[in-house]
């Protein structure tokens, strides 16, 4: 009986134990993949509306401030999607028979809530408050992109807690001064290193360890 | 592959979407009504507990004899001053037959809270969100909203409005007037006294030099806050 296995197959076992770990390593790699991936996440994916409702619109073109509809940004953790009062504060005369503006209408009419549809979820085991990141030198643009310029809203940011962690390691690329939480077209200034690391003097933002402590965010 | 797609399969969302309530997920049922919401509409006459709203003066900007507590006891003026309007041309709002004088009468005519520069600034800061809009940056009545055709209102600074005294402006906040919108909902009470001491800066701020600046410099007058302070400081209690 000749041998079955030949000393050529000592290779092919090599190859194929490196080449079994490097397929599980890429699948493995192909599933964190998937789920940073925006089609997993959902990000830039716009949703339907009852309304179309176009941000460009309002904050944009009209130079309407966010807080006008978002009225507890600042203050609350929630930033709040506005009632139907806030929509017939104007619409109750401009564009007032317009059919986009039917459920609007209707809305107000029957005073039923409008049912719009939400864009950003975070899961519910975790703590996400927008009063401390707005007065602690985030802008909403950092976060949400240009909203300013989207037709209808979508998400730009994957929401991951990678993501989270990211900015919580080292804010300090992103903080800007009080009176630029609201522009949407911020840019970093050139000497933006030394600005932020005044800002998170001034703001007295807390150390790495506290932000990035799991308690922080799962509560 | 398979046995970690079996697993896969057993992952759950129970806890991305937990059955409590949260701010704007509609529910099923909440007690025994079921319109899909889980923030309650305030029942009628619910009294806020941080203040009981004693300070009549604060929270009405109408002087304690003419609020009264029932409903009924709206300041004369104002709803003179309501009906006209809205009987009037769009935007114009001249004076027919009551005179300044009648249609603020019973209005708060002094701040009611100390008005400190920070405040001044809050003051800008808000009526820049909820008013300029509609009313401009400076007060003018020409918005973007108005540009893109709403109602033109009056400019702040016509004499009718220089003399109108603040409760009024709270009034007009509060409770709306005729085409405008009302922003209780939307304002704070401190917010809608701050707001009101920036317009009154407006006014002196635009009154001295109404005539000779140039319409693209007016937004530069609107902050000489030292001096509009000063005049503001005099009506503190
Ligand atoms: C005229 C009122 C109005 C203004 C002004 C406004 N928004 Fe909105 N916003 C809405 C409405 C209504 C929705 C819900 C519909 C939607 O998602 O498009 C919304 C949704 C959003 C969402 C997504 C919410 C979700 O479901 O996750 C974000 C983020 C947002 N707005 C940010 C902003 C920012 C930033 C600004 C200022 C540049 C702004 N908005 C100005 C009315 C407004
Ligand atoms: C401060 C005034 C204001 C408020 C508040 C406001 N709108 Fe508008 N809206 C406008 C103006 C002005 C236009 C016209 C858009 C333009 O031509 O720039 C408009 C247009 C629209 C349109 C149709 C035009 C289009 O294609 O965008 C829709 C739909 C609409 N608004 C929905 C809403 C909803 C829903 C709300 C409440 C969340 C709302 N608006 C609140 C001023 C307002
Ligand atoms: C640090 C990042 C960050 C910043 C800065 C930020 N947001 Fe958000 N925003 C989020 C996240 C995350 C959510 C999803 C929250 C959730 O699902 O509970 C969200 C949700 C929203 C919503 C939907 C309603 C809600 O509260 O869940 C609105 C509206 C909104 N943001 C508006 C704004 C506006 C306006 C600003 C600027 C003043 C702003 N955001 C700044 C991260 C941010
Ligand atoms: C662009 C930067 C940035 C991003 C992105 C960001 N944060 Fe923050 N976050 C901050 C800063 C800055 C603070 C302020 C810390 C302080 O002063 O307490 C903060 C504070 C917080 C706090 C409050 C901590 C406390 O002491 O109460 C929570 C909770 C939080 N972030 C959650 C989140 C979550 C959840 C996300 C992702 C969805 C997120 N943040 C994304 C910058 C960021
Ligand atoms: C800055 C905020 C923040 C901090 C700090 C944080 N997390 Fe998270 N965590 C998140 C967010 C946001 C998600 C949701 C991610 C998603 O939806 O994909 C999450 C998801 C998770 C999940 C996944 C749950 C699931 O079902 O997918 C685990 C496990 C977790 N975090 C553990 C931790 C641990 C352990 C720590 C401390 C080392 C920690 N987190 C610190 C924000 C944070
Ligand atoms: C949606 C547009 C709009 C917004 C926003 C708005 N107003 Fe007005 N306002 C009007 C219109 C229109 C009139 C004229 C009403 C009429 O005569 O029918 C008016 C009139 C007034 C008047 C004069 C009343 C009189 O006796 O003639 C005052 C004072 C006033 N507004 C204050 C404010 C303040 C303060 C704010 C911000 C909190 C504000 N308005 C926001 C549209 C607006």
């Amino acid at each position: 009986m000749g041998q079955i296995f030949q000393r050529s197959t000592n290779f092919i076992s090599r190859i194929s134990i490196f080449g079994g770990v490097f397929f599980v390593a890429l699948i493995i790699w192909l599933l964190l993949e998937f789920n940073r991936s925006s089609y997993y996440t959902q990000a830039f994916f716009p949703r339907e509306q009852p309304v179309q409702f176009s941000h460009k619109h309002h904050a944009g073109d009209d130079g309407i401030d966010c807080r006008y509809c978002h009225t507890s940004v600042e203050t609350e953790a929630f930033a709040g999607i506005p009632p139907t009062k806030t929509c017939m504060n104007c619409h109750s005369q401009i564009w007032s028979s317009s059919p986009y503006l039917e459920p609007v209408r209707e809305s107000w009419r029957t005073g039923k809530s409008i049912n719009w549809t939400r864009v950003h979820d975070l899961p519910d085991f975790v703590y996400f408050n927008h009063s401390i990141h707005v007065n602690k030198g985030v802008g909403c643009s950092t976060c949400h992109g240009r909203i300013d310029l989207m037709p209808l809203t979508y998400q730009v940011a994957s929401l991951n807690m990678e993501w989270c962690l990211e900015c919580h390691r080292n804010p300090e690329p992103q903080l800007r001064p009080k009176n630029a939480i609201f522009k949407m077209d911020w840019e970093a200034p050139p000497n933006q290193q030394q600005e932020g690391a005044r800002l998170r003097r001034e703001y007295n933002i807390p150390s790495t360890e506290v932000l990035t402590s799991c308690s922080t965010c799962h509560r | 592959m398979l046995a970690s797609l079996t697993l896969l399969a057993g992952c759950r969302q129970d806890m991305h979407d937990q059955p409590k309530y949260i701010p704007l997920r509609p529910v099923d049922q909440v007690g025994t009504v079921s319109d899909g919401r889980s923030a309650r509409p305030l029942v009628e006459g619910a009294v806020p507990r941080d203040d009981a709203r004693n300070d009549i003066e604060f929270y009405t900007g109408k002087l304690r004899n003419f609020a009264g507590l029932n409903p009924g006891a709206v300041p004369a003026g104002r709803q003179q001053g309501a009906n006209q309007a809205a009987a009037n041309q769009p935007g114009t709002n001249q004076q027919g037959q009551n005179s300044p004088a009648q249609q603020f009468q019973g209005f708060v005519t002094e701040f009611p809270m100390p008005i400190t520069a920070a405040d001044l600034d809050r003051g800008e800061e808000r009526f820049n969100i909820y008013c300029s809009v509609c009313h401009g940056l400076s007060g003018d009545g020409q918005g973007m909203i108005v540009k893109r055709g709403f109602k033109r209102p009056p400019s702040y600074h016509e004499d009718r409005l220089r003399q109108a005294p603040v409760g009024y402006f709270f009034d007009v906040i509060t409770n709306g007037f005729s085409t405008m919108p009302d922003y209780a909902s939307q304002i704070s009470p401190r917010d809608r006294w701050r707001i009101i001491s920036y317009i009154r800066a407006l006014q002196l701020s635009q009154h001295a030099t109404e005539a000779d600046v140039p319409a693209d410099k007016l937004g530069d007058l609107s902050k000489p806050p030292e001096k509009a302070t000063g005049k503001e400081g005099e009506h503190e209690r």
